[in-house]
């Protein structure tokens, strides 16, 4: 058989192998080729936060009760003494303050969802700006993005669960949200909470999707996406001996199984960190829910602040139009139904089709394993950029009476400040960024062409200075002139011989326009050619 | 011929005769204000006296001199009782350092004989509400479940849900509330300073009004969860979570990647 | 930089050579024996501290007493968090010291196959369907004639619309009654007094000073059995007193006020939180949730933010033992808006729903 295991370990290997062929599977996972870079476990993080979420979340399963009967709090708590509130509500209280370790695995599962949403955009932001999205992997671009919205799902309706003051205006802006949606939207709101709003049975319907359908399909596209990466097998940066056609890396025993397998302990850790030492969800500072109170600072948790960003940014009427409207009698709250509802389908949809519009410019068919260097596709970066600074100031916004508080500001010049930002800063930050991406291709395209500066001066005998310039290393250069040069595509004339406009045209020429948008202004590559030429130049 | 002025003047005479016209000036005010109502009546004449002499020299520039106020510039303080004037000036909010949004509470510019003095003056003016007695303001005495109710129902929408403060329009704010006493907390209940809405007795009554402060009280102890983050909500755990938790997981992710020596 | 019609000088190559895969720099875990050791009882260390923080998490467990005060709760839960912390760090931090230090790190190179199956591949998967197909009797017989075409369309049929046995009764029978005429009509009735939120004591005229503002709920609302919470979502209301010369009453609003108390819905027209921030001197309602404005002095009518409908107001008057009353229910549903809002008829003046 070639190495030797103990007795027991190969008798269990020989009895599990006859009965499902694991041999085979064992052979070809064991020493798979993982590249090694630190930004290729940000989905890692993901990956173990939801785990964590899974394991914390079981204890709190055993504690919680997902009911909104009113009872009256009987336990610890003083200012919660006699305050009749939801079971729900008092049991969430109950496993805070009566349960040793309760309150600390409500605040690691707290903690953990928001590093959970948190680090799957980082993932995705790292996935993006190194173009890791294209051919093969757009149908894991697509799972990925349906976890990133399971996620805000999760979220949503777990943080509703223990019914308290804060959650329960949040469900309560939803069913606005809801009512707001033409013909439809009434009726939507009575599905979901069987009646009018509360209703007594949202509390349990919220936990069975909570703890088991949104998990569940969370989990379903885990495994999906995780198969999608062993099948296509992992990118990898550019560098010597890289090449669209391998892997260069570690294997996955032991190396990774170590160091990916270590990476949840580090995280499982500095969530526990987190969970030990800061308070989080305080919800018997809010309350049982009831409709009348409010506080000050009333917002989602953070992953959902771009919608309460948009809703509070939009105005009302503007200059006199109004932005609700009646027509035939039926009333149309577009100021709702933008900001909730159309803004975020826009965004989501722009980012999940993403994949598809840069295939369209590029017109590129091959496989690329091989990842760009942001700086090295300026307009997807700026893109990339643009998208987040829409995204930060509408989170921003959602913060407005937070900032106006903190920084002595007028919470109303914030709002219309915001209003005029969210149009024009996003389209400066592109621009910006994509100035900046050309400019460091420059920088590059000069380091090839004449090494780096040394600071040594020179003077030849005729009397002129030189400042010797070191070139750059093997792998260096190698990098900095191994990127893919993409022209602008060109596409098939109008008409035939015939004079007949050729089927598929207009489509053609708005991808050869997004192409020219793309890739017109570009930095080609060093050529050797012009290596010689400087190097000549020099001499 | 000499007139009798050129032997009669001395070098210091136009300073008695300035001397000569405030006290006068002051004569007559002190003559022609109202007789002091009932609203406190074991104040001494003495305080009330001292507290309209400091109310000339501090407060009447902006107020006038018998605190009737002036359009556009100040209210008038006849009617606001003593309650408003030991918050207003306990606080430091009065005198009224700039014009702005708001006024702001600052460093504290009596002590608090001369406050009391203050207030005597203006309740004097004209009956209002009381500075409340220790007993009124002695949270141990309060049941700080039902001040949680009252106060949420009443005060978090600006004060936040535990009194940390929050944002009102056009740069005016609610103040936080942990570092407010007791005294100032009633009064500014009872009062309705600036932009507070006014609770009177009938409204909260002081019974309520001391179960608020016994669950204000109550928030000033560490939390159960540990460090408070400001007590702001979902906001500040959404920038903690991201700088120290991601923060910390990319530097660690940064460490497991790099080559070790 | 380049000018591609100068013939080079040399014969420079058409592309750069790969430098292939870098040379394996040693680690000093590599050459130098104690410092191998080293490492293995750093690692070691590490994972002794993760036993250490399990010890210290079921100690805290056992060891410390949680009882009323604050104090021991935080106690108790930051210590067994300190020990899963320890647990959990040690052995993360001992595992990639472990990988970092002094496992293998020679790279090493894999093929990568083109993801597209071969043509033999594709060939036989087509060549398998088309076969399965013409067993099934769907598909066409060899002379081209389609055979069996019923069993397609009608399979497709039966498939397609099977699942509504299943769905509609799970969707219709989430939606309770379905009745949103509901959302027309609250608690309020010709009478019914406005009480103090929450105790439920009613209010006099007397109580309200100007500057007041009470939180308000129909009396009858706490003693309630059923649906409680969902008559005062719709019900709560916010009475204050303005001096009557900053009032501008509302034409056709002459009998809905007095005095200058004015009563108003709470609920925002928004998307439904409750208006709850009252500024005294300018007589504003701000709603915290997304910072819509309501000008009490002006019929509540929005002065900035992103609602759009001013907040309905509440007819009240003085009964006979000096206590508010509600003239009749709102004269338009409260809250946010929803497609048929203006189509749902007015309630009748007793009060009874005009509507099943």
């Amino acid at each position: 058989m070639g190495t030797t295991l103990n007795g027991a370990a190969t008798g269990t290997a020989n009895y599990v192998d006859e009965r499902t062929s694991i041999g085979g599977f064992v052979k070809f996972f064991a020493r798979k080729i993982f590249p090694d870079h630190w930004s290729f476990m940000l989905g890692e993080v993901a990956l173990y936060s939801f785990i964590v979420l899974l394991l914390s979340g079981v204890f709190l399963t055993a504690f919680f009760v997902p009911s909104m009967t009113l009872v009256e709090y009987t336990g610890s708590f003083p200012t919660m003494r006699g305050v009749e509130m939801s079971e729900a509500f008092s049991s969430t209280l109950h496993m805070s303050f009566e349960i040793p370790g309760g309150l600390l695995m409500r605040q690691i599962h707290h903690w953990a969802a928001l590093l959970f949403t948190a680090s799957i955009l980082v993932h995705m932001a790292r996935v993006f700006f190194t173009g890791a999205f294209r051919k093969p992997r757009e149908i894991n671009w697509l799972i990925g993005f349906t976890l990133m919205i399971m996620s805000l799902a999760a979220g949503f309706t777990g943080y509703s669960l223990p019914d308290d003051v804060l959650s329960g205006n949040g469900l309560r802006i939803i069913d606005g949200i809801l009512k707001a949606i033409p013909v439809v939207g009434s009726y939507m709101s009575f599905w979901l909470f069987g009646g009018e709003f509360p209703g007594e049975i949202l509390i349990p319907r919220l936990f069975t999707a909570h703890v088991l359908l949104v998990p569940g399909v969370i989990l379903g596209l885990i495994a999906l996406h995780l198969f999608l990466v062993f099948l296509h097998k992992h990118t990898q940066y550019p560098g010597g001996g890289r090449t669209h056609k391998n892997v260069v890396g570690l294997p996955l025993f032991p190396v990774y199984t170590a160091k990916a397998g270590g990476f949840f302990f580090v995280v499982f850790g500095v969530i526990a960190f987190m969970g030990a030492f800061f308070t989080v969800n305080p919800v018997w500072n809010y309350g049982p829910y009831d409709p009348s109170p409010v506080s000050a600072g009333t917002q989602p948790d953070w992953y959902i602040l771009f919608v309460d960003g948009a809703l509070r940014m939009m105005p009302g009427e503007l200059f006199g139009f109004p932005f609700e409207w009646v027509i035939g009698g039926y009333t149309l709250s577009m100021n709702l139904l933008i900001p909730g509802l159309i803004m975020p389908a826009l965004l989501f949809g722009f980012m999940a089709f993403y994949p598809w519009l840069e295939a369209w410019a590029s017109g590129d068919r091959g496989e690329k394993h091989v990842l760009d260097r942001p700086r090295n596709a300026p307009v997807r970066t700026g893109i990339g950029v643009g998208v987040i600074t829409f995204y930060v100031i509408l989170a921003l916004e959602g913060s407005n009476d937070i900032v106006a508080n903190l920084f002595h500001l007028s919470l109303n010049d914030l709002t219309i400040f915001s209003r005029f930002a969210i149009f024009i800063l996003p389209v400066v930050a592109f621009w910006i960024t994509r100035r900046l991406c050309t400019g460091l291709q420059r920088k590059d395209h000069e380091l090839v062409l004449h090494g780096n500066e040394t600071g040594r001066i020179v003077r030849h005998e005729n009397g002129e200075y030189i400042e010797i310039h070191e070139p750059l290393d093997a792998q260096a250069h190698w990098i900095r002139v191994s990127y893919e040069d993409i022209a602008p595509l060109d596409f098939a004339p109008q008409f035939n011989d015939r004079g007949v406009e050729r089927k598929g045209y207009k489509f053609d020429r708005f991808k050869a326009r997004l192409s020219k948008f793309y890739f017109e202004d570009r930095i080609t590559p060093v050529t050797p050619d012009e290596l010689e030429e400087a190097k000549h130049q020099h001499h | 011929m000499k007139t009798l002025a050129t032997k009669r003047y001395h070098k210091a005479a136009p300073l008695f005769l300035v001397l000569l016209l405030l006290a006068a000036i002051t004569g007559v005010a002190a003559v022609t204000t109202s007789s002091p109502a009932t609203a406190a009546t074991q104040v001494s004449a003495d305080a009330i006296l001292e507290g309209e002499k400091l109310f000339a020299s501090n407060c009447a520039t902006c107020h006038g001199l018998g605190a009737q106020g002036q359009q556009n510039i100040a209210p008038s303080l006849v009617g606001v009782g003593a309650a408003a004037v030991d918050f207003q000036v306990g606080t430091g909010r009065m005198p009224l350092q700039m014009s702005g949004p708001q006024a702001r509470a600052k460093q504290v510019q009596f002590d608090q004989g001369q406050i009391d003095q203050l207030a005597a003056y203006v309740a004097s003016l004209g009956s209002g509400p009381a500075v409340p007695t220790a007993e009124q303001v002695d949270g141990s005495l309060g049941d700080p479940a039902n001040g949680m109710q009252l106060f949420r129902t009443n005060c978090a929408m600006c004060h936040g849900s535990v009194g940390g403060g929050g944002a009102l329009t056009q740069g005016k704010f609610a103040p936080s509330l942990w570092e407010t006493t007791p005294t100032h907390i009633y009064e500014a209940m009872l009062v309705g300073p600036q932009s507070m809405p006014v609770f009177n007795n009938a409204n909260l009554t002081p019974e309520a009004k001391r179960d608020v402060i016994s669950y204000l009280e109550e928030q000033r102890q560490p939390s159960a969860g540990g460090l408070k983050l400001g007590a702001i909500g979902p906001v500040a755990e959404g920038f903690w979570a991201w700088m120290v938790g991601i923060g910390l997981i990319i530097a660690s992710t940064v460490w497991v990647g790099a080559r070790s020596s | 930089m380049s000018n591609p019609d100068q013939t080079p000088h040399n014969d420079a190559p058409e592309s750069f050579k790969d430098p292939g895969v870098p040379y394996h720099r040693p680690r000093r875990a590599d050459v130098d024996p104690k410092a191998a050791k080293r490492a293995e009882r750093q690692v070691a260390a590490l994972f002794g501290l993760s036993v250490l923080g399990t010890i210290i998490a079921l100690w805290a467990y056992f060891g410390l007493d949680i009882s009323d005060d604050i104090a021991s709760i935080q106690q108790v839960n930051t210590m067994i968090g300190v020990g899963i912390m320890l647990a959990m760090l040690g052995i993360g931090f001992g595992a990639i010291h472990w990988a970092k230090t002094l496992m293998r790190d020679h790279e090493m190179v894999e093929e990568r196959h083109e993801l597209r199956s071969s043509e033999e591949a594709r060939e036989g998967a087509i060549q398998n369907l088309k076969d399965g197909v013409v067993d099934s009797g769907i598909g066409a017989a060899a002379n081209g004639v389609p055979r069996r075409g019923l069993l397609k369309g009608s399979l497709i049929t039966a498939l397609a619309i099977a699942p509504l046995a299943l769905l509609v009764p799970q969707i219709g029978n989430m939606g309770g009654d379905w009745n949103i005429s509901k959302f027309r009509h609250t608690m309020w009735k010709q009478g019914t007094r406005l009480a103090r939120d929450p105790d439920g004591t009613p209010i006099k005229a007397s109580d309200v000073t100007i500057g007041s503002v009470f939180h308000v709920i129909p009396e009858g609302l706490n003693e309630l059995e059923t649906h409680k919470i969902e008559e005062k979502s719709k019900a709560v209301v916010l009475l204050i007193r303005l001096d009557p010369r900053d009032l501008n009453i509302q034409p056709g609003r002459e009998d809905w006020s007095f005095d200058g108390i004015v009563a108003y819905s709470k609920i925002c027209t928004h998307v439904g939180c409750p208006v709850a921030l009252y500024e005294q001197q300018t007589h504003h309602l701000l709603c915290p949730c997304h910072q819509s404005t309501f000008d009490v002095a002006n019929g509540c009518k929005v002065v900035f933010g992103p609602a759009e409908r001013p907040l309905p107001q509440l007819p009240i008057a003085l009964d006979s033992d000096g206590y508010i009353v509600a003239q009749r229910d709102f004269e338009e549903p409260v809250g946010p808006s929803y497609w048929t809002r203006l189509k749902t008829p007015a309630v009748a003046s007793t009060g009874e729903e005009a509507s099943s």
